[in-house]
């Protein structure tokens, strides 16, 4: 049987769900999501649920600098009934070696410039901040006071809940399996449940994006890599900020619910689809963690998990049209950073393919700059 | 002494339609029902949504009790609703254990 649409979303995490609600809220009539698993079963359910817009980049500076602004009312904007557990208090970035220091005052320097209120903290003034911080061999941090935390689960179910009343047809449990092509342009895809034409469809499919890129033959470039997590039992609040530290390589937050929770980034981690958790992780995370914040030491592991990143080659996402194959449009390539701008990306996508005006450069997002040689390489992520 | 007892009944008379299922995260059996007459009746959803099972037990003590819930409403039989996966560590361990030089207590 086939079904028709007027566009179609692939991927049920935070960037597909964000984009049906925009895509809808701009008037879009028939809206299909199609998701493989559950909503918020990929990367969004899995991460770290840090906001944040401290960058070195103007891309992601500008679009979490926005995205976070909408945070601050998207629960009144999608009528949301239950808390998206939005909070700001702060991330403190910290600096290990002199190169560190010059990259975050370079960093300062772009962010002052796009209106970020972020600073430079000595030791003493970051440990004013996190009481409980070790600032052996500490050179200094950057502090902004914006930046905070949201849970995942909940904002996706947010935009979920809004774009269905607004007549978008979410679809769990059901898998693309083929795009498919008219000439150049996009015809729709074919699903484990049957095909759905579409003049539009989008990959919000995170790592996935590059096989379906494929299935048209055009060459993404985006890889996954996985990511190791943890949380502890939940303690009464101890810690506002979220410390990161990429001399270590890990973030530490204490969420709204009293739990920490706390990753790192493994440089020798293989690109591919492997989800496992890994003993060594624990080991590490916590030989790392107990050092920066001493005090967690007495603090129990609860669970650990692992998830996805979508890598681009510049550590940048990957938003717009595809010129090769008219119809069809790409928001991937997050690389670790893509909830926290998913308020704007999914405004932005609805805009760009329903040919409205819109505030972004978006073609800085384009994956034809990995051609030109464009790049924009962010320094910032763990 | 009395109005000790009888403050302590009132507090009875209005907790006497809830039925705590996760002990953990102290969700009611109420809230549960709620989530799954809205629909959701995906057992990794409602962990998600309401943090059933993820408590220090994983679920140990909660899962079995929802999952009939779940069964009651879809008219599944409990061996068809799916389970959640299961993360390590199977007990929680301190960080300063896993950091190493630190006896567990
Ligand atoms: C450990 C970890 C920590 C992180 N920490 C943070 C953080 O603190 N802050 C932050 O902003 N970001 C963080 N991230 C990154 C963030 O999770 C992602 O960038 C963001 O969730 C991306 O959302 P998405 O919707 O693009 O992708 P996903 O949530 O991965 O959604 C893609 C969806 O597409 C579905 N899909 C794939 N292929 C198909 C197909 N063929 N058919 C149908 N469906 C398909 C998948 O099932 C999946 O649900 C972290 C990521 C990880 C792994
Ligand atoms: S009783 Fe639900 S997690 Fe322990």
């Amino acid at each position: 049987m086939t079904k028709t649409a007027e566009a179609i979303v692939i991927g049920g995490g935070i960037i597909g769900c964000a984009t049906a609600y925009n895509l809808a809220k701009l008037g879009c009539k028939n809206v299909v999501l199609v998701e493989e698993k559950y909503l918020a079963s990929g990367a969004t359910g899995r991460c770290g649920a840090g906001v944040r817009m401290q960058w070195g980049t103007e891309p992601n500076c500008l679009l979490s600098r926005d995205s976070i602004r909408m945070f601050e009312s998207l629960e009144e904007e999608l009528e949301y009934n239950d808390s998206i557990e939005f909070k700001q208090s702060g991330y403190l970035l910290l600096a290990y070696n002199e190169k560190m220091v010059e990259q975050f005052h370079k960093n300062l320097g772009l962010q002052h410039k796009l209106g970020i209120p972020s600073r430079w903290v000595t030791p003493e003034e970051a440990r004013e901040i996190v009481p409980h911080l070790n600032i052996q061999g500490l050179h200094g941090a950057t502090f902004c006071e914006k930046d905070g935390h949201c849970n995942p689960f909940k904002a996706t179910d947010a935009y979920a809940g809004a774009a269905k009343r607004l007549g978008v047809e979410i679809l769990t449990y059901t898998r693309v399996t083929n795009l498919l092509k008219y000439g150049d342009k996009i015809k729709g895809v074919e699903t484990t449940a049957g095909t759905i034409e579409a003049p539009m469809v989008i990959s919000c499919a995170g790592s996935y994006t590059r096989e379906l890129g494929r299935m048209v033959g055009v060459d993404i470039p985006v890889y996954p890599e996985r990511h190791q997590i943890l949380v502890t039992e939940p303690v009464e609040p101890l810690q506002g900020p979220m410390v990161m530290s990429f001399y270590h390589g890990i973030y530490c937050q204490q969420v709204p619910h009293g739990g920490f929770v706390m990753g790192l980034g493994d440089p020798n981690e293989i690109k591919d689809y492997n989800t496992d958790s890994t003993w060594h992780f624990m080991q590490e995370m916590a030989a790392k963690i107990t050092f920066i914040l001493p005090v967690l030491k007495e603090l129990r592991v609860v669970r650990q998990w692992a998830g996805l990143y979508d890598l681009t080659p510049d550590k940048t996402q990957i938003l717009g049209a595809v010129a090769e194959v008219p119809g069809f449009y790409v928001a991937a390539g997050f690389s670790g950073h893509g909830f926290m701008v998913a308020p704007v990306v999914g405004k932005l996508m609805a805009e760009v393919m329903l040919g409205k005006e819109h505030e972004y450069p978006i073609d800085m997002y384009g994956f034809q700059r990995f051609a030109s040689g464009n790049l924009y390489v962010e320094p910032s992520v763990v | 002494m009395a109005e000790c007892d009888c403050s302590n009944q009132k507090e009875q008379k209005e907790r006497k339609d809830v039925t705590v299922v996760c002990r953990c995260e102290d969700i009611t059996l109420e809230k549960i029902r709620e989530y799954i007459d809205k629909g959701i009746t995906d057992l990794e959803q409602l962990k998600r949504l309401l943090r059933v099972g993820m408590g220090p037990c994983q679920g140990r003590t909660c899962t079995p009790l929802i999952i009939r819930e779940i069964a009651a409403v879809t008219g599944k039989p409990l061996s068809e609703v799916p389970l959640t996966t299961f993360r390590p560590p199977t007990a929680p361990v301190k960080l300063g254990v896993l950091a190493g030089g630190e006896c567990d207590d």
